[in-house]
């Protein structure tokens, strides 16, 4: 990813990456006070910068079982031992799943995938088919759930004409529609991905279709850099907005104090 | 009882196999003696195979996985394992963490099978038909469904225990309760072994009682490159390194020939590596006592 275009633009003119940009914009999606399922990779780094910002109260939910988690240090897993450390609550994996998720807690749910489609679906299981992959990936761990319950969800992925085609290999995680049905009638609690951060602009789910439109440009990004990006005829919606650029402090505290080590943030 | 005894006694070829730990507490020592006793065709069940899983894998001792998640959490990937499925030679039954955490639910209450609200609008139960659907007989939804797991023997790795395996675990806690109680056999392997007084003092920190417990291991470092809280923290530089050993099979067996093979225990893992205690023992965050009297 260091020749995409964002990197030209945004990242030498403007003094910042494009993987800075997406924790940052990523991060501004949290309200202070927030209860938010954090997942593993740029999520992590995203949810820990809102606390140190904009939103100091934000309940930090891991599945592996910290809840109210205040890291000292960046977590290099979701099951780093700094999760638990001053932690409000360390509860078994049964509990987060059904006392937490299950029950309608968990207020956002951050994910990541290797791709994302049309409909918001994500694939972190196989590139090619299931039983002969080209690419086996992770799987699920908790995301299913995480998409199917959290009463919205935030995706966080590297646009890509293979990254977001206009069907994954795989669902793993439900978006707005499977196979022609729309998530509520399939009986899904929670309200699905309602944004997709990305490397370059940000897409949300149309209202009626679930169809992912284009929303937000990042600075100096073309629409049709966007869209020549993913797999689908992309429509962009009017009056686009322009994200702001991160600002001194929030590219400080990344660099220095959040990810110094730049294990999430790899220039 | 020594690690090689323990795993002599309750872990058999062709068996299923579990040693959790999700992230913290994962049984390593455990595993390379089964890998050194030259187990096979192990169904290993686990919600996240780790290093500890590609290790097994490619030591020859796994013929089917059940699992949540295979990676190397926060570096990269398990390639053993990518390379057993991608390949061909390693059947694989997959579920989501939900999913697996219910289904040792069920194996501890000795029910047939789990319920949750999950997988609508996944390909999960395309791909594996043991994951269903039953009709709530009170509301009429319809519900996922997933089989019971009872695992033949489980190997728990907690920071203590008493002789009789009354172990105590703090820090993440995972699944260790549910898949110990689900399991026919379990095997308990501590950092530190204590008096009874001290599990009796804090009775609300004991996850697994010695009732159910049929082998203790006292083995210090036993969870290394995982950690125990308050005792070591995680080794991620090793698990950063393994992405480079795990890509490559033959840097993968030279792996195994030196630091599994290669020692007859913990004791001589840990004496090969100099340095590596004093650079991850943990440092002190003590939690205050509560009083129990009435």
């Amino acid at each position: 990813m260091a020749t995409n275009v964002a990197t030209d633009v945004a990242g030498t003119a403007a003094g910042y990456t494009p993987g800075e940009m997406m924790a940052v914009t990523a991060s501004r999606e949290l309200r202070d006070g927030e209860v938010v399922f954090v997942g593993i990779g740029l999520p992590n780094l995203a949810c820990n910068l809102a606390r140190a910002t904009h939103a100091p109260h934000l309940v930090l939910v891991y599945e592996s079982g910290a809840i109210g988690a205040v890291p000292e240090r960046l977590p290099v897993s979701i099951g780093d031992p700094a999760l638990v450390t001053g932690a409000l609550m360390v509860s078994s994996m049964a509990d987060v799943f059904q006392c937490l998720l299950q029950n309608g807690r968990i207020e956002v749910g951050f994910l990541g995938a290797a791709q994302v489609d049309r409909y918001a679906n994500l694939n972190t299981t196989v590139i090619g088919a299931y039983d002969h992959p080209r690419v086996r990936l992770p799987g699920s761990g908790g995301a299913a759930e995480i998409a199917i319950h959290a009463r919205r969800t935030i995706v966080v992925a590297t646009l890509g004409i293979r990254s977001f085609p206009a069907a994954v290999d795989f669902v793993t995680s439900p978006g707005h529609r499977y196979r022609g049905t729309d998530r509520r009638a399939l009986g899904m609690p929670g309200a699905g991905p309602v944004k997709v951060i990305t490397d370059r602009g940000v897409l949300e789910p149309d209202a009626e279709s679930g169809e992912l439109v284009l929303t937000t440009l990042y600075p100096g990004v073309e629409v049709e850099t966007v869209r020549a990006s993913v797999g689908w005829p992309l429509v962009a919606r009017e009056p686009l907005a322009c994200a702001a650029a991160p600002t001194a402090t929030e590219l400080d505290l990344l660099r220095r104090t959040l990810d110094p080590e730049k294990l999430h943030l790899r220039a | 009882m020594s690690m090689h005894d323990a795993i002599a006694a309750f872990v058999h070829d062709g068996e299923t196999v579990v040693i959790e730990g999700f992230t913290h507490l994962i049984g390593f020592a455990a595993g390379h003696e089964i890998i050194r006793q030259g187990r096979r065709d192990l169904t290993l069940a686990r919600l996240t195979p780790d290093l500890l899983s590609d290790q097994m894998i490619a030591a020859g001792c796994v013929r089917t996985l059940i699992f949540s998640w295979a990676g190397n959490p926060g570096a990269g990937s398990l390639h053993a394992f990518r390379r057993a499925v991608e390949g061909g030679t390693l059947a694989i039954e997959e579920y989501s963490h939900f999913g697996m955490v219910m289904r040792f639910a069920a194996g501890a209450a000795q029910l047939p099978f789990g319920v949750l609200r999950d997988y609508m609008g996944t390909d999960l139960p395309v791909v594996n038909p043991a994951i269903r659907t039953v009709t709530c007989p009170y509301t009429g939804e319809r519900l996922a469904t997933v089989p019971a797991l009872r695992p033949d023997v489980t190997v728990i790795h907690a920071q203590r225990a008493d002789a009789d395996g009354n172990a105590q675990i703090w820090g993440l806690v995972g699944v260790q309760k549910e898949a110990a109680f689900a399991a026919r056999r379990v095997i308990v392997v501590v950092e530190e072994l204590v008096d009874s007084a001290v599990i009796r003092a804090d009775p609300n920190r004991t996850i697994v009682p010695g009732m159910i417990v049929d082998a203790v291991v006292v083995e210090p470092w036993g969870a290394h490159p995982s950690y125990a809280q308050g005792y070591y923290d995680r080794d991620n530089a090793f698990y950063v390194g393994w992405e480079s050993i795990s890509r490559d099979p033959a840097a993968l067996d030279a792996y195994l020939d030196q630091y599994v093979y290669g020692v007859p225990d913990r004791a001589a893992y840990l004496a090969a590596q100099p340095g590596l205690t004093d650079r991850l023992r943990a440092g002190a965050r003590v939690a205050a006592g509560v009083n129990y009297g009435y």
